[in-house]
């Protein structure tokens, strides 16, 4: 793991990942969309309505997954001082709480028309919304301190402290009544038509990709900015 | 013990710890998570008739009747039964047989009065054509399998189990 740790080394990986993952991406898009919006089935129940999973399911799984590569990097920066692991947990931020974001409004998309509601306080519509406000506050408490180093130990504590809703989301609809329906995968697989697992496994893969994509993105940005920091600083001891 | 050590093992018990409390304290307040409570739930405490709660089950086949806005139905856990009277517009999944969470207090007589009615339904998804072959051939699993609220003793168990 620790030769991983070198910047240069890692990013070359990185760089060589990227041209797949992007592509990856956008064939998944291209390729599942119009099976999920058009071709796949309508449920017998919900109607047209269903066609919200396919983006509302794979969205809240990256929320989960995202969060969970977040509080495991930032578990290696604090142990081992890594300084790549916190740059992949801070360029991931932005991301997973954009899927959060997503998983939330299509859910209240959904809501509205099947339960009745927009939205209510149940174990995993709250819980969601906790995980999304954790990536807000992670974004936010990196950034609140003159010290840089001191603001990026106090956001990585922040996401591995976090990192206990994950077991909450998940489970909340095992847990406890909620109004919020059991997962559709489950140890015995999926609970949906095969149909409907097909466009679903499409887009839950253009949803990953389009994550490394912009993750390597992210992280030349990244690290770029900490070139400039250390510039600047050595600057201004010189001078 | 180096310090990177040191740390591990700080980051390791400090997460337990964290895990543990978490695990306590929402086992201690697991009443005010629970989205409702199931007709079986609601026999076993005393509720007061200015409590505003959410009861929640499956609506009993054939017992829906209509008088106007106001509708009265049964909801069911397959163990208890509570009748609910609701006034206003149900939500198009409401129907005899599908997970409903209704929101009110407790009447006087017994009956449920319910300010809010909500639709609950289960991860089972399907084309319309599989839906009618399944009933058709026999196998189609009620809604009540899967809507059913959980009772008490039925969160201590795994899912799979039922």
């Amino acid at each position: 793991m620790h030769k991983f740790a070198n910047p240069t080394f890692f990013m070359k990986i990185a760089n060589a990942v990227f041209p797949w993952a992007a592509g990856l991406s956008v064939l998944c898009f291209i390729v599942g969309l119009p099976i999920a919006l058009v071709t796949s089935p309508p449920d017998y129940q919900q109607g047209e309505t269903v066609r919200i999973m396919y983006v509302h399911v794979p969205a809240a799984w990256m929320g989960s997954m995202v969060y969970a590569v977040m509080a495991a990097s930032s578990a290696v920066y604090l142990i081992w001082r890594h300084t790549v692991a916190h740059i992949i947990a801070r360029a991931s931020a932005p991301i997973g709480a954009m899927f959060t974001g997503l998983c939330l409004v299509t859910g209240m998309l959904w809501g509205e028309p099947m339960w009745g509601t927009w939205w209510v306080w149940d174990a995993r519509l709250t819980s969601m919304l906790i995980l999304f406000f954790l990536y807000l506050g992670y974004i936010a408490l990196g950034d609140a301190f003159e010290d840089q180093e001191r603001g990026d130990r106090a956001a990585a504590l922040l996401a591995l402290v976090g990192s206990v809703n994950l077991p909450i989301v998940h489970f909340s609809v095992e847990w406890w009544n909620t109004l919020h329906q059991s997962s559709i995968l489950s140890m015995q697989g999926f609970s949906i038509s095969t149909e409907m697992v097909v466009p679903l496994l499409l887009m839950v893969g253009a949803f990953q990709f389009y994550y490394v994509a912009v993750l390597v993105i992210r992280l030349r940005a990244e690290l770029l900015a900490a070139k400039i920091r250390t510039a600047r600083f050595n600057l201004a001891a010189t001078g | 013990m180096t310090r990177k050590r040191r740390r591990l093992y700080f980051v390791g018990l400090g997460l337990l710890g964290l895990f543990a409390a978490t695990a306590l304290i929402l086992t201690a307040v697991e009443d005010n998570i629970v989205f409702f409570f199931s007709p079986s739930d609601l026999k076993a405490r005393t509720v007061t008739a200015d409590q505003r709660l959410r009861v929640g089950g499956l609506v009993e086949d054939g017992s829906v009747a209509k008088t106007g806005e106001t509708v009265r139905f049964v909801v069911t856990d397959n163990a208890e039964k509570l009748t609910v009277q609701y006034t206003g517009i149900l939500p198009d999944l409401f129907r005899e047989g599908q997970g409903i969470v209704a929101e009110g207090r407790m009447g006087a007589d017994g009956i449920f009065m319910a300010s809010d009615v909500l639709a609950k339904h289960d991860e089972n998804y399907m084309p319309p054509e599989v839906a009618e072959a399944l009933k058709k051939t026999g196998h189609w699993q009620e809604d009540a399998q899967k809507a059913a609220p959980k009772t008490a003793q039925d969160t201590t168990t795994p899912p799979s189990s039922n």
